[in-house]
Parts: structure tokens; sequence; C-alpha cells
């Protein structure tokens, strides 16, 4: 019953091998440049064991590390001939390098976390919601990110097609004639609208690639993407570069 | 204008919920030189900090902000009711690699804490505190993360060339770690060096 609690607190604690080897060698109190790598595997087999007896999935990287660590402790076992002058690196490195390089990372990352954290002990002045929505009717344009623009899609699919059923068509569209069409009338309108990229009539087939395409211009930064107001339509801006050509090399690159 | 150009300034700043660039209080104020601008905040923050009061005027992400003093958050938090902005262990570990070591590859990030990060990635890119910044030109074509200017905001950073100086950095990492610049050059220097990186992906970034 206590062993069960005790389990519990520990699965929650290990997120990965190097967390249960690190908690291995500071519980028996070794120095991680001289691990006693007999004991260390034997503890470090008896947690796998006991995640499995609790039916609990063994991670592929904690099996790895543990073939790792018989690995190493197999080559400390063999008798030393000394004839390999340059194989004579201690076989540990390989679990203390990337021990020390993980706990020089949680070192980092306490760092941080000890900044001044927005909204946990800095703040900033707050504008009433009651003003943003008066503000954002203006200029007050919000970068969209690709969560967004597909939340946004998802809308015009629930609008335009509601409930129906998907069919398979041959595709009369490619990635590559969507994108090079958007970008056609975006050097004609230079400005957009996302719903004005899926005309009412379109499959959805062609709705996916178009979408596909405008992720693909975003992406490669070639249209920017605003919005005013989460539930505004999305404006799309061109963002051509001086050098034509060197966009173009970008596209087919993509396509190919 | 000497006075009324640092008060126009500071109304700027206080009717702004995002930090304010340079540029934008220029854009509002076209007759007036950047160099002025520039002037007029140096003694903007001078004067807040001489005065003592609960909040200042910060450098973050590029641009500038009030933002209240952290002795004063559990009061704020109090008033807002709500709780303090939390990131897990594991989640705190992966933006710190991605920031030291960005541009970076998901293998890279799992290599060095040994567990997957799929989850952690998604998660991070939703709060909008990593980005994708292109593809590599290897097999599988893999993703390269990066910081955003949300992360910056966050952690109370000017740029990313201010992330906290790490001593024996080398140790961290792989063999190919650079510095990152000293904390007196400035943003086009990154900029540049960005520049570099776009050519050899050969795909833009966006913000």
């Amino acid at each position: 019953m206590e062993n069960n609690i005790e389990y519990e607190v520990k699965l929650e604690i290990f997120e990965g091998p190097l967390d249960l080897l690190l908690h291995l060698i500071r519980k028996n109190e070794v120095d991680i440049f001289d691990i006693p790598i007999s004991t260390i595997t034997d503890q470090y087999l008896e947690y796998l064991n006991m995640m499995k007896s609790l039916n609990i999935e063994v991670a592929g990287n904690f099996l790895l590390m543990a073939s790792t660590l018989i690995h190493i402790k197999s080559k400390m076992l063999l008798p030393d001939y000394g004839e390999g002058e340059e194989d004579d690196e201690d076989p540990r490195v390989e679990i203390t390098r990337p021990l020390l390089e993980y706990l020089r990372l949680k070192e980092i990352a306490g760092e941080l976390s000890e900044r001044d954290l927005l909204d946990r002990d800095v703040f900033t002045r707050r504008l009433s919601p009651l003003l943003k929505d008066q503000l954002q009717g203006e200029e007050s344009l919000l970068d969209v990110n690709i969560f967004q623009l597909m939340d946004a899609f998802k809308r015009i699919v629930e609008e335009r097609l509601p409930g129906v059923p998907l069919r398979m068509q041959m595709e009369r569209w490619s990635l590559k004639d969507k994108t090079s069409q958007i970008l056609e009338s975006l050097k004609t309108n230079e400005i957009i609208y996302f719903s004005d990229l899926f005309k009412e009539d379109i499959t959805i087939s062609e709705f996916i690639i178009t979408f596909l395409a405008l992720l693909e211009l975003v992406h490669m930064g070639l249209v920017r993407v605003f919005q005013p107001d989460p539930n505004e339509d999305i404006r799309l801006e061109a963002h051509f570069e001086d050098d034509e050509e060197a966009n173009h090399g970008k596209i087919s690159e993509v396509n190919n | 204008m000497g006075k009324s150009l640092k008060l126009i300034i500071e109304s700027l700043l206080f009717s702004s919920e995002k930090p304010i660039t340079i540029k934008e209080i220029h854009s509002c104020l076209p007759e007036v030189k950047t160099s002025d601008i520039k002037s007029a905040l140096k003694v903007l923050k001078y004067e807040f900090e001489a005065m003592g009061r609960s909040f200042g005027l910060r450098e973050v992400a590029d641009g500038y902000q009030f933002r209240s003093h952290s002795q004063y958050g559990p009061y704020i938090l109090r008033m807002l009711q709500k709780s303090p902005t939390r990131l897990s262990r594991a989640s705190l570990e992966t933006l710190a690699i991605i920031a030291y070591k960005q541009p970076i590859l998901r293998h890279e990030i799992e290599r060095l804490r040994g567990v997957d990060v799929g989850g952690i990635l998604r998660t991070l890119l939703e709060k909008d505190l990593i980005r994708i910044m292109g593809r590599k030109n290897l097999p599988g074509r893999p993703l390269i993360y990066g910081t955003t200017k949300r992360f910056l905001e966050l952690f109370d950073l000017k740029d990313i060339s201010s992330l906290p100086k790490l001593k024996e950095i080398k140790a961290f990492g792989s063999e190919e770690y650079e510095p990152t610049p000293t904390r007196e050059k400035s943003s086009p220097e990154e900029e540049s060096s960005q520049g570099v990186f776009d050519k050899e992906t050969g795909s833009g970034t966006t913000n």
C-alpha cells in the first residue's frame, strides 16, 4: 500500500530516462563523473519493472536508455587488455555527457522561470473590453497565426457546406496552380479577404487545396494575414520581396 | 516641444496594451526625429524610476511598455482574480532549448531532453511562444523552430540577445553553438543573421 503511493508520485516526476537517471544519481549520492554503473543500472531496471507491474506502458526512450546502461555495464566488466589506445575513453561518458547537458538545461530553464514573468510577477495595463471592441473596428490589426487561420477555415466549411458528405473527385487543382492563382489576385487587388478565396460553388477538394495554398504562402512569407477581430474576416496582404525572381524560385521548390 | 513631446509619448505608452516600438511612436509623430523620441523615452524611463512608482517603463520585445514591479504582483493577481501564468517544467525546458539554440529542429530538442516533445511543441505553438521558421533541407524536410515576440513579452526580454548570459555555455548542447550577440549590439545585427538563415532554408519567416 505504502509502496503504491510512492510509485504514483515517482511516475509523475520522471518525464524521461534522463530525469530518472538523475534522480538515482542524487538518491545514491554519487558523483556524476564517477557513476557506479552496476548499481545505477540495477536500480534503473528495477524502476522499469515497477512500471510494467503497474501496467504502465514503458516508453521507448526508457528502454533505449536501459540498453545503453547495460551496454556500458558490459563494457566495464570486460577486462582491459590495454590494446586500443584511442578507444580508452570511459564508456560511461555515453551517459555522463547527456546528463551534464541535461543538468545545464535545467539550470537554464530555472533562470528563465526566475525572470519577471508577465501575468505572474509583472502586469501591463489592460484596456477595457468595450474600448477594445471600438478600437478594433479601426486599424488596430492583429497578426493571425496558423491556428487562427485553421479555425477560420473550419468556420467557412461549416457555414458554406453544412453536413455535406465528402465525395471523392478527380483533382482539378494542384497546389501550385492555387498558389499562383492567389498570388495573381493579390498582385492585382493588393488586399483580399479570406472568404473571397472560397467562392460558394467550389468543391471540398478545392476548398482544401485553396487553404493549403494559403498556408504555404503564409509560411513562405509571401502573404501576410491580419484579423481585426476574432469574429471578423481575415485580411490577406501581399508581402512581395523586391526580387520577384527569388519568389518564383521558392514556389517551384516547394511544389516539386 | 521638449516637454509636450515627452508627455505625448507618455500618453501613447499609457493607452497601449502592447509594447510600442519607436517606429510606431514615429508613425504617430512623423514630424519628430527618432533620435528625439529615443531621448524622450530615456527621460520618461528615468523619471518613473526616480519617482519610485509601483510601475516603470520597460523595454520588452523591441518596444516600450509600462509594467508593474514584481513586488505588487500578488495584489494585482488578487484584483484580477486569476491564477498566475504557469509553465510546466517540461515546457520551460523545451522553451529554454529553443530560445538559446534557435533555429532548431525537433530531434535536436529531443536529443537534449531525452523525451518526445511533440505534444509540448504543439502547446507552445498554440500559446504563440514558439513559431515555425521554415523547413530544413534534410530528408523529410523537418520543421525549424524559433521563439516569438510573445516569448519576449512573457519573459520580460528586450530582444533575444538579452537572454541571460550563461557561463560555460559551451557545455550546453552541441559544438555548433554560437554565443548570442552582446547586449550592446543593436537588433539589425540579429536581422542580418536571420537573413542568412532564410537563404539557407529557402523560405521566408513571418511574425
